[in-house]
């Protein structure tokens, strides 16, 4: 565990932490037309689809471990939600509120921890909560008209696991391998990096 | 093909509005219409949201063209609650093995169907007639954002265009360098996930050496800002999100008095 | 507000994670209102120093050594007085217009909101910015960016203004504009720091030069005059651009050799019109042309990296080796790479690994060269170019000139039968331009061909056997020198 940094964010922090929502929110809308491409195939089988639900919640966590400031997940995944309506996704406004309570999820998981722990446990909270928290919103808003036992439950526990898969293992993994590029030189998340 | 530039007439009545506005309207009407299931009052709703376009500048062209992966969207919703529909009520129309349609699922899927349209249009009617730099200066000005996260996620946004761009060139440059993955699909799929690294690799760069030229014209230096570009919040921007709530709740209400509501929660 | 004074004591910096120091033991003073060019070899630590007057090198970021003080202020404290253009027009424009751009520093600074857009304007009309406030900041070229950024920081009215290679990548025209704004912007109450390698043009912007030493300490000071005559033979030895003293032509031994790639009609709307050219074997051609004319989209046609919009590339058999029946773009990359080599306008854009050696090993090992060869041709590339010391540096730290040489080296490291290079020599300090000239003659000579796009006319003169010239409105001539 490393000491608290100054909460406050630099300049460097904001817009790093823009620009992987940023990248992200791309990332997304071009996901939204492959989401809606397979959703008809899925349906057939709804855990695969669940399984790359993932990808939805990386900025939370990537953002999290990269900036290491309160507030730093939900401001990634908020911002990404922001950025795939400007650019047109067809769920438009709803991704808002909904990358909202996503980010949540993984904020609450870094605070648990007092932001002062960015390994692998910690990633791995994190993408397991903000994957509750998503499956919580979808279980309601979008899936209620669908089958208890048969849909919504599998859905909800499968979009959890990816969470915990794609999203904690995966954003601890993608925060790894950035870090190695020297890319994070400047930011907090370069502290553990052994110097060459 | 990716672009923020907005693709709506700018002078065009409601598209004039302020941009806070517009949000908070369009996130009003949306919400409200989460919270039913039938078919009916998304149906007004498209309606109203169909009315208002001219006025927002919008062609239905433009519309279309955003909104068209709701469709493959809609043909999820149909097969999914074919398979998984929790009520299987009214007279069946197809039975082959596990398929089971009857006409309640289908009027359960007409009514999923038409709630993901009228909640997803209005947001892309407002971002479609939204520029980013007045949005992030309505959200300082007239919501209260603080500037400093409002103009750091203004200036990444400015990357989104080049990020296409740098897409392309990555690409080249792993070509001319030897580096290609031919017909395997497996090695496709790395090449594509390797790419798509180098471009956040890339992007965190830039935003890096963004922030420094930021600081080296006072960014962030203490001393208050000053804004160039007034945004002003007028009884007609008040208008437009009253106007928003009053008609979901009147789709809500004409479906209540229809006895056609379904609510989402009991 | 007035001239800014410059102090500064037994300076030096060392970048995080690097062994050397990037600058070390720097004495100067700067009074207000002196122009001061700044030389140095590539890597010398030019760009570090300006970021350190500038209070950009944060704590955490490296090393310091001695101190800096800015009218007797630490530079973090006098950010407010300084106003700096950086080697990378692209990533220093903030906003998504333009006119936008030149207000954010003075938004930034409180100024009140009635006097912005005076000053805004004052500005982009001192620089000859041809287009109003809403133009895209996307929209810009090059030079029009490096305009913009130069606006940006002239609308503070900073006291100490610091310029990075300011006029690198623009066309003649456009940095002949860019050095009058400077010259116009800059009165007795600006102190003007400037980094450029080519002397000669700036030499009219300055009174003063201070030339850095590799590896530390300032080697020279005083007036033009004094330093070229005391110092130019043994500065011009050491890499710097001295006037009066050029470099030897490399003009081609034999006449040319075969046709290797015909461009029939080859364009690519609306970035290029269609453009017929042929190149040979054992010639070097030089493709000249105004900022936006279409040489890099030229250059990655020739190159086989993008598909043709209109008429097509046709590889001579030789070229084409087992490929004859398609062309270039449809190559695989392997194959390409060992045929036609590409550097691309900005280097970055061609890393793809962690390190300088895997850098430059990852050609050769893509072709299926022995290791043993790779190795030796690693080692040689490092040792011409320079970068022997840097070999286990991430390309993305390097400096300006260093990138450019990588960028470089990594195409010449297949050894393809056909070059095609974008600037490859901007930003290159005299030692390391002599020895890319060198490189490339030795490749021509020894019956390779050799296009490069390039803005700069002592390259053009030093070895190009032709020159093809791209108009702007798509239409291009084609001359002998
Ligand atoms: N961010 C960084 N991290 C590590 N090393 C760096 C970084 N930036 C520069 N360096 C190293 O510091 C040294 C000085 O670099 P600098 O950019 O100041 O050189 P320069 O004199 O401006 O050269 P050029 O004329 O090529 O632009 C170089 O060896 C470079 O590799
Ligand atoms: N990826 C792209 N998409 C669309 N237009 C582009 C793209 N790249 C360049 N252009 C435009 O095409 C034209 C030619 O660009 P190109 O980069 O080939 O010019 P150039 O001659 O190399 O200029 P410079 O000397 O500034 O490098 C320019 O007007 C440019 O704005
Ligand atoms: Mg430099
Ligand atoms: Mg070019």
């Amino acid at each position: 565990m490393s000491k608290l940094d100054n909460p406050r964010w630099r300049t460097i922090d904001i817009v790093v932490a823009s620009v992987i929502a940023v990248a992200f929110g791309v990332i997304f809308w071009a996901w939204g037309l492959v989401w809606s491409a397979t959703s008809g195939a899925f349906a057939f089988f709804p855990p695969a689809q669940a399984l790359i639900y993932g990808v939805w919640l990386m900025p939370a966590v990537v953002g999290g471990l990269v900036i290491r400031k309160p507030g730093a997940a939900l401001y990634c995944e908020t911002v990404a939600a922001v950025l795939s309506a400007l650019l047109g996704s067809q769920w438009a406004g709803t991704v808002i509120p909904q990358g909202i309570v996503q980010g949540l999820g993984a904020e609450l998981a870094f605070a648990a921890f007092r932001y002062r722990s960015f390994r692998l446990p910690t990633a791995l909270l994190a993408g397991v909560l903000t994957g509750v928290s998503a499956a919580v919103f979808d279980f309601f808003v979008w899936n209620a008209k669908y089958d208890l036992t048969s849909y919504r439950i599998p859905y909800a526990l499968l979009t959890v696991v990816s969470a915990a898969v794609v999203t904690g293992v995966g954003g601890y993994a993608l925060t790894t391998a950035l870090a190695r590029t020297g890319a994070l030189a400047h930011l907090p998340a370069a502290r553990d990096r052994t110097l060459v | 093909m990716i672009s923020l530039e907005p693709v709506a007439d700018p002078t065009a009545p409601l598209a004039r509005r302020n941009p806070v506005a517009k949000l908070a309207a369009a996130l009003l009407f949306s919400f409200t219409l989460v919270a039913t299931l039938d078919p009916v009052a998304p149906a007004i709703a498209i309606a109203i949201e169909l009315a208002v376009l001219p006025l927002f500048g919008v062609r239905y062209g433009v519309l279309a063209q955003r909104a068209w992966p709701l469709l493959l969207g809609a043909v999820g919703i149909l097969v999914t609650l074919v398979l998984f529909a929790a009520e299987r009520e009214g007279r069946v129309l197809v039975e082959a093995g596990p398929v089971l349609v009857t006409s309640g699922v289908l009027v359960t899927a007409l009514g999923l169907v038409l709630r993901t349209f009228a909640v997803a249009l209005p947001g892309v009617i407002v971002f479609a007639t939204t520029d980013p730099t007045d949005l992030a200066d309505a959200l300082i000005q007239n919501a209260k954002a603080p500037p400093r996260f409002a103009i750091g996620a203004l200036a990444a946004f400015r990357l989104v265009p080049m990020l296409g761009q740098e897409w392309q060139m990555i690409s080249l440059a792993r070509r001319a360098r030897g580096v290609d993955a031919g017909r395997n699909p497996l090695a496709k799929l790395r090449l594509f996930v390797s790419t798509a690294f180098g471009l956040l690799v890339g992007a965190i760069r830039r935003g890096t050496r963004l922030a420094v030229a930021m600081d080296a014209r006072g960014f962030d230096a203490g001393t208050p800002r000053t804004v160039a570009r007034r945004q002003r919040f007028t009884v007609a921007d008040g208008l437009l999100v009253v106007g928003a709530a009053v008609l979901a709740g009147g789709a809500l209400a004409v479906s209540i008095a229809l006895g056609t509501f379904r609510p989402l929660v009991g | 507000m007035s001239g800014v004074s410059v102090r500064l004591r037994g300076f030096g910096w060392r970048h995080a994670g690097r062994r050397a120091w990037a600058v070390r033991d720097v004495d100067l003073r700067i009074e207000a209102g002196e122009r001061v060019l700044l030389l140095g070899a590539s890597g010398a630590g030019k760009s570090t120093l300006l970021a350190a007057l500038a209070g950009l090198l944060p704590e955490d970021s490296g090393e310091r050594a001695g101190d800096i003080e800015i009218d007797g202020l630490p530079p973090q404290e006098a950010r407010d007085r300084v106003g700096m253009v950086f080697q990378h027009p692209e990533s220093q424009l903030v906003m998504a217009r333009s006119g936008d751009d030149v207000a954010f520093g003075l938004e930034n600074r409180g100024v009140p909101a009635d006097r912005i857009w005076p000053r805004v304007d004052e500005a982009l009309a001192r620089v000859g910015f041809p287009y109003g406030r809403d133009r895209p900041t996307a929209a810009l070229s090059g030079g029009e960016q490096q305009r913009l950024a130069l606006a940006g920081a002239l609308a503070l009215r900073p006291g100490l203004l610091l310029l990075d290679e300011p006029t690198a990548n623009l066309d003649p025209a456009g940095a002949a504009l860019v050095r009058r704004a400077v010259a116009d912007a800059v009165d007795a109450h600006t102190t003007l720091v400037l980094v450029e390698h080519r002397v000669a043009e700036a030499l009219p912007l300055v009174d003063r030069v201070v030339v850095l030493a590799a590896g530390g300490s300032v080697r020279a000071d005083g007036p033009p005059e004094r330093v070229f005559a005391e110092h130019g033979a043994a500065l011009a030895a050491d890499g710097v651009w001295v006037p009066g003293h050029p470099v030897p032509p490399r003009r081609a031994v034999a006449p040319a050799g075969e046709v290797l790639l015909t461009a029939d009609r080859l364009g690519l709307p609306p970035r290029l019109g269609p453009t017929d050219l042929a190149v040979r074997a054992g010639e070097a051609l030089a493709v000249l042309g105004p900022n936006g004319a279409g040489k890099s989209t030229l250059a990655l046609l020739l190159g086989g990296l993008l598909r043709p919009g209109s008429g097509r590339a046709t590889a001579s058999p030789e070229l084409a080796d087992a490929d004859r029946r398609t062309p270039p773009h449809r190559w695989r990359a392997p194959a390409l790479a060992r045929r036609i080599g590409s550097v691309f306008q900005d280097p970055e854009h061609q890393f793809v690994t962690g390190t300088v050696f895997d850098e430059l090993a990852l050609g050769p090992r893509r072709t299926g060269r022995p290791e043993a060869a790779v190795r030796a041709t690693v080692d040689e590339l490092l040792d011409r170019l320079r970068l022997e010391r840097l070999a286990r540096a991430n390309p993305y730290t390097l400096s300006g000139g260093e990138s450019r040489r990588l960028s470089v080296a990594t195409a010449l490291a297949t050894a393809p039968r056909l070059l095609v290079c974008d600037e490859p020599t901007f930003g290159q300090d005299r030692r390391t331009w002599s020895e890319l000239v060198d490189l490339f003659a030795g490749l021509r000579d020894a019956g390779h061909g050799v296009v490069t796009v390039t803005h700069d006319a002592d390259f053009v003169d030093a070895i190009a056997d032709r020159r093809f010239t791209l108009e702007r409105a798509t239409r291009s001539t084609e001359e002998r020198p």
